[in-house]
């Protein structure tokens, strides 16, 4: 049941994505990536991070897709992208770094997937199935996600929302001035 | 497996049922109020056929797609808008075990699917390629994030009170007392609930993005026949799942005295329901910056010290700060 549901999720999420890069039409490309972050977000239910998954659907696919859609039917007057693209280096570059990309995917996933290496989740024994862990320590879930966040790394986490705060005020100052 | 199929498939029948008689009792109400006798010819007693006639009616009007329309978007729109306005009841429990799941998270599974909404609705404006939809849905853009957060930081107090995202045993913990009658925090955090709750539905006063007399009917205006049918019953039903909510997060869902479970649940969710119903024949519509103001300024604010006070109360009672 799981791995259909996986091989499901998973086509779906290749297609959207494919969908996102070779439509030519922004808002419909905005509406691929909203697909994909949903097959991305069961991926992490599947994964036993249930939390992980529903503040991705909430944050991605709720909200800052629907602001991506915005800012595009705002800047963007016409409905498709035409003329030539201005960027075209950029796409030469995107192979190689694609592809060291790629490398490095399969290197991880050889090391920590095939030769069953230590996991860094806490509490997860690599081997043990997710089902035999206690929920209070399970990796992902929403109790262990608290204690990481507001434990381990409270430092980190503040830190992180105290920056997020400076650069909204930078920008609406920025803006302001703009403006005027 | 084949229990929750069948499961499922019962509870989307009686939803269907429930909010198509939902609309009924809005109709009825608001008739009532304005010294009317609203829908009356269709059965007796009370044209109580009249949900059913409309709906047949609009299964057989011709459905009329726009020539510029953008069709794949404007076709998938009321199905997007359908989809989440009914996985929210999937965690909603009824009763003491009655219900499709009760997850361990299950208020976050609702916020989460609930918010998917906005999706649709503006699929359903871009797709119509009508200037009257596209600016609704910008509208609602904007209307819907903004009381998003206000909506769920008032969702939280029930949560902190309760200390758990499982909705059964948040109500399990009203059983002493109905979180709506927890002195000062209770009535505070319902009050800005039910107001996050009627700007999220975009009912008035803070229904900017079908005004009327502006925009003609907002991001549906091109919608006709089932495809219009649709997005009707997706509102509706949103708008019933989350007076169910109100009524698990505030009013204690299932308990009460004499009558089964699911009755009081019904009772009290149809409560929150004519609640907003009552606000919406009662005020005049505010303007575009009247309620983004409404909610930066004043709701976000007041629900977030809400959240606070509230945290630091359960964190004196349980003892953790002395």
């Amino acid at each position: 049941m799981e791995l259909v549901t996986f091989f499901g999720v998973a086509i779906l999420a290749v297609a959207s994505a494919l969908g996102l890069v070779l439509r030519r039409n922004p808002i419909h490309g905005a509406l691929f990536l909203v697909v994909n972050l949903g097959c991305v977000a069961v991926l992490y239910l599947l994964l036993g991070a249930e939390f992980l998954a529903l503040a991705q659907i909430i944050i991605y696919a709720g909200a800052i897709m629907v602001l991506f859609v915005f800012a595009i039917m705002v800047l963007i007057p016409g409905k498709e992208e035409t003329g030539p693209d201005p960027l075209r280096p950029q796409r030469l570059l995107a192979v190689p770094l694609g592809a060291v990309l790629l490398l490095e995917a399969v290197l991880v996933l050889r090391s920590h997937v095939v030769g069953g290496g230590s996991s860094r989740f806490p509490g997860h024994q690599p081997g043990s199935p997710l089902a035999a862990v206690p929920p209070a320590v399970r990796p992902g879930g929403i109790e262990s996600v608290g204690r990481l966040l507001l434990g381990d790394y409270l430092f980190a986490f503040e830190v992180t929302s105290v920056l997020l705060l400076a650069a909204l005020v930078g920008v609406l100052t920025l803006a302001k001035r703009k403006a005027e | 497996m084949m229990r929750d199929v069948v499961v499922a498939f019962v509870l989307l029948n009686v939803l269907v049922l429930v909010v198509t008689y939902v609309t009924y009792v809005e109709r009825k109400f608001a008739a009532r109020m304005q010294s009317r006798i609203g829908p009356y010819r269709v059965g007796r007693p009370h044209g109580w056929l009249q949900p059913i006639a409309d709906a047949i009616k609009l299964l057989i009007k011709e459905d009329i797609i726009p020539a510029m329309a953008d069709r794949p978007v404007y076709n998938l729109a009321p199905i997007v808008f359908l989809i989440p306005s009914f996985l929210i009841f999937a965690t909603v429990p009824f009763a003491p075990g009655l219900g499709l799941a009760d997850l361990n998270i299950g208020i976050l599974f609702f916020l989460a699917v609930s918010s998917l909404e906005i999706v649709g609705l503006f699929m359903g404006g871009w797709g119509s390629n009508n200037k009257y939809a596209l600016l609704s849905s910008m509208r609602a853009v904007n209307q819907i994030i903004s009381y998003e957060i206000p909506f769920v930081l008032a969702a939280l107090i029930p949560v902190l009170l309760a200390g758990s995202l499982r909705l059964s045993a948040i109500v399990q913990a009203q059983s002493g007392l109905w979180f709506v009658a927890y002195p000062v925090i209770g009535q505070l955090a319902f009050a800005a609930f039910i107001v996050a709750t009627i700007a999220s539905e975009n009912r008035v006063p803070f229904d900017i993005l079908e005004a009327e007399s502006e925009l003609v009917a907002g991001f549906r205006v091109e919608y006709s026949g089932m495809k219009f049918a649709l997005i009707q019953l997706a509102e509706y039903t949103h708008m019933f799942g989350v007076s169910c909510l109100g009524a698990l997060l505030f009013l204690g869902g299932w308990l009460g005295p004499g009558l089964p479970g699911p009755v009081w649940f019904l009772l009290k969710a149809l409560f929150i329901f004519l609640l907003v119903t009552w606000v919406r024949w009662s005020f005049v519509r505010i303007r575009v910056d009247q309620i983004l103001r409404f909610s930066w300024k004043v709701l976000l604010p007041a629900t977030l010290i809400l959240v606070m006070a509230t945290g630091l109360w359960v964190a004196l009672r349980s003892g953790h700060v002395s």
